[in-house]
């Protein structure tokens, strides 16, 4: 049987750059003991002879004419920023102080 | 004049007996007249759709060639994006968005001169089988109102089946335009995946995601999807092939010598009475049309359900990634000295609802190293099983049908505490996505125990779209003769207008 603890669930959400509740991490983790039983059946018939599909269609490398054409202006672009400056997004501190 | 079929709607505006206009603002004001019941719209664009239905007018009246549905109102799911109207998935993340752009989906609706009256309610991004998971309240099933309209392209069919709108678009990841149009007694098809563009769609999951048609018969169905069909260079993943004949085959809806298998593991078991007894009859009913009835198997299609919600939820983890509060959507917690991962983390707690939440926790397990090839390797050895069982059931027939979901629909709030017992909605329309075959729904009559409208399922294989719509044509105009009068004179009358 599959499960997650509470803790489980905060590093995923962690790594999901998700901020969760206390309430919301025990939820999570009481509810993906069913959900990992449920979709883990698909371990009972995927055998090592089995190849693995990603997509639906056979297309490698799908490429076109290299032609410049007509793209968004700059105000377009920045058209739904939460903030700009000087023609660019701005954003919140990305790196520490030191 | 808002209860013709669009192709009705199309021919009167050809004959010059009515307008545009007048056609537009019917719709309008039925909106207005039954929406906040129905609440299939999120926005209603009533300026710029007058101002385009004026557009084709005026191009009419100069006698312009015009395309078949020229001038005919559609509905538009949220997933879509539209230059300068507000786009959101449903989702709070993305409130007062306005797409600097238009989806490929749009701009031919545009060069087709099909009016857009506005954007419809949906699960957030896509995920979810009643569209209770839109972050601005669930629509309401026109049938009854206390009912699920499906999902997660609810808003499209709804507005549909309370004649909002002739035409709508969809999209269908796992059924979200087929179990939809199943329990509204409306037409809803997912073409091939690649037949028709998915640049402007806003990604749920990338492999199994593809827009399509929805309406109240498998005509008008036919109409739009050649109108949105056809390769697209700015999608990577689009077919390089001529669309096919849909509308020949919807015209013709000859199954004469056809082979028609039925999956004998999408029936039985865990699916409702009246649901069966519809399915049994159709079937009949394509008999007597010409049609061989054959029995199929597909032993990995108990498979998919579980598949699915490791593959979607994946896919989903990595292209939710995208919305992070920098460059457009919803920004929280910008304050002095507020780190980006703060603000990251701030945003998406506060931008995605609940499912959401769950799916991409979900996907970022089933990807993470030391779980991947449990869960998301297995997941995709298993599409490869049921691609497989659908190449040799195709081998025996020419279609594939069943009943398009289990039940009728639910009421609404019945399942939403219960992640499960909603995934099953999907679980006939699930293997179609898989493969990434054409699958359709159309109305096969109501469940004697509870007088819901219940969906029959065609599919048919890859770039062979056509053949359902022969099929489903056939199996329209049987039950049509044998009914007497569309199914949608059945539902109740909404809005005082007839």
């Amino acid at each position: 049987m599959s499960s997650l603890s509470r803790d489980d669930v905060a590093k995923l959400a962690g790594l999901a750059r998700i901020e969760m509740s206390e309430e919301e991490l025990v939820n999570l983790s009481k509810e993906f003991t069913v959900i990992l039983d449920a979709v883990a059946r698909v371990q009972e018939v995927a055998g090592a002879d089995v190849e693995a599909t990603s997509h639906p269609l056979p297309l490698r490398n799908v490429f076109r004419p290299d032609v410049v054409v007509p793209s968004l202006t700059p105000e377009e672009a920045l058209s739904g920023a939460p903030a700009q400056e000087e023609q660019r997004f701005r954003v919140p501190q990305i790196l520490g102080e030191e | 004049m808002i209860r013709n079929s669009a192709s009705e709607m199309a021919a009167k505006l050809a004959a010059g007996e009515t307008t545009s206009v007048v056609l537009t603002q019917a719709h309008l004001d039925r909106i207005a007249a039954v929406d906040t019941d129905v609440h299939a719209f999120l926005y209603v664009d009533t300026e710029g759709a007058l101002a385009q239905a004026a557009a084709v007018d005026a191009k009419r009246a100069k006698g312009e060639k015009l395309s078949p549905l020229a001038g005919v109102p559609l509905a538009l799911k949220d997933v879509m994006a539209q230059k300068g109207i507000p786009t959101t998935c449903g989702s709070k993340i993305l409130e007062g968005w306005r797409p600097p752009y238009d989806s490929t989906v749009v701009a031919n609706l545009k060069k087709n001169d099909i009016v857009i009256l506005g954007k419809t309610n949906m699960d957030e991004f896509a995920m979810g089988s009643s569209t209770e998971n839109s972050a601005y309240g669930p629509t309401h099933n026109p049938w009854d109102l206390t009912r699920i309209p499906g999902g997660s392209g609810g808003g499209s069919s709804a507005a549909l089946a309370a004649f909002e709108a002739p035409l709508a678009i969809g999209t269908d990841t796992g059924g979200s335009i087929r179990q939809p149009a199943a329990v509204t007694g409306t037409v809803g098809v997912k073409p091939t995946y690649g037949g028709v563009s998915r640049y402007g769609l806003v990604a749920f999951s990338s492999s199994l995601d593809q827009a399509g048609p929805c309406a109240r018969t498998v005509l008008d169905a036919a109409l739009l999807h050649e109108a949105i069909a056809g390769h697209d260079p700015k999608d990577a993943t689009s077919i390089n092939a001529p669309v096919p004949q849909v509308v020949t085959a919807a015209k013709s809806g000859d199954v004469k010598g056809m082979k028609i298998g039925v999956v004998k593991e999408l029936n039985g078991d865990g699916y409702q009475p009246g649901v069966r007894a519809r399915f049994e009859e159709s079937l009949e009913l394509l008999a007597k049309a010409g049609a061989e009835i054959v029995e199929v198997s597909a032993p990995n299609f108990e498979y998919a359900l579980a598949a699915y919600y490791l593959i979607a939820p994946s896919e989903c983890s990595s292209n939710l990634a995208r919305f992070d509060a920098m460059r457009y959507g919803l920004r929280v917690g910008d304050i002095d000295g507020a780190s980006a991962e703060s603000v990251m983390n701030l945003t998406r707690e506060v931008g995605f609802g609940k499912e959401v939440k769950r799916r991409i926790i979900l996907g970022t397990y089933a990807l993470s190293s030391g779980y991947y090839d449990a869960y998301y390797g297995s997941a995709q050895k298993v599409r490869t099983l049921i691609t497989q069982d659908f190449t040799k059931a195709f081998e025996r027939a020419d279609v594939l049908v069943s009943p398009t979901c289990p039940t009728t629909a639910f009421k609404i709030g019945e399942k939403a505490n219960d992640p499960l017992a909603m995934y099953l909605n999907d679980i006939a329309t699930i293997p179609v996505n898989m493969a990434g075959i054409g699958g359709m729904s159309l109305p096969s009559g109501l469940a004697d125990e509870d007088g819901l409208p219940v969906g029959f399922q065609i599919m048919s294989p890859v770039m062979k779209d056509e053949r359902m719509y022969s099929v489903g044509a056939a199996l329209e105009a049987a039950l049509l003769s044998k009914w007497g009068a569309p199914l949608l004179d059945k539902a109740p009358i909404m809005g005082g207008v007839r």
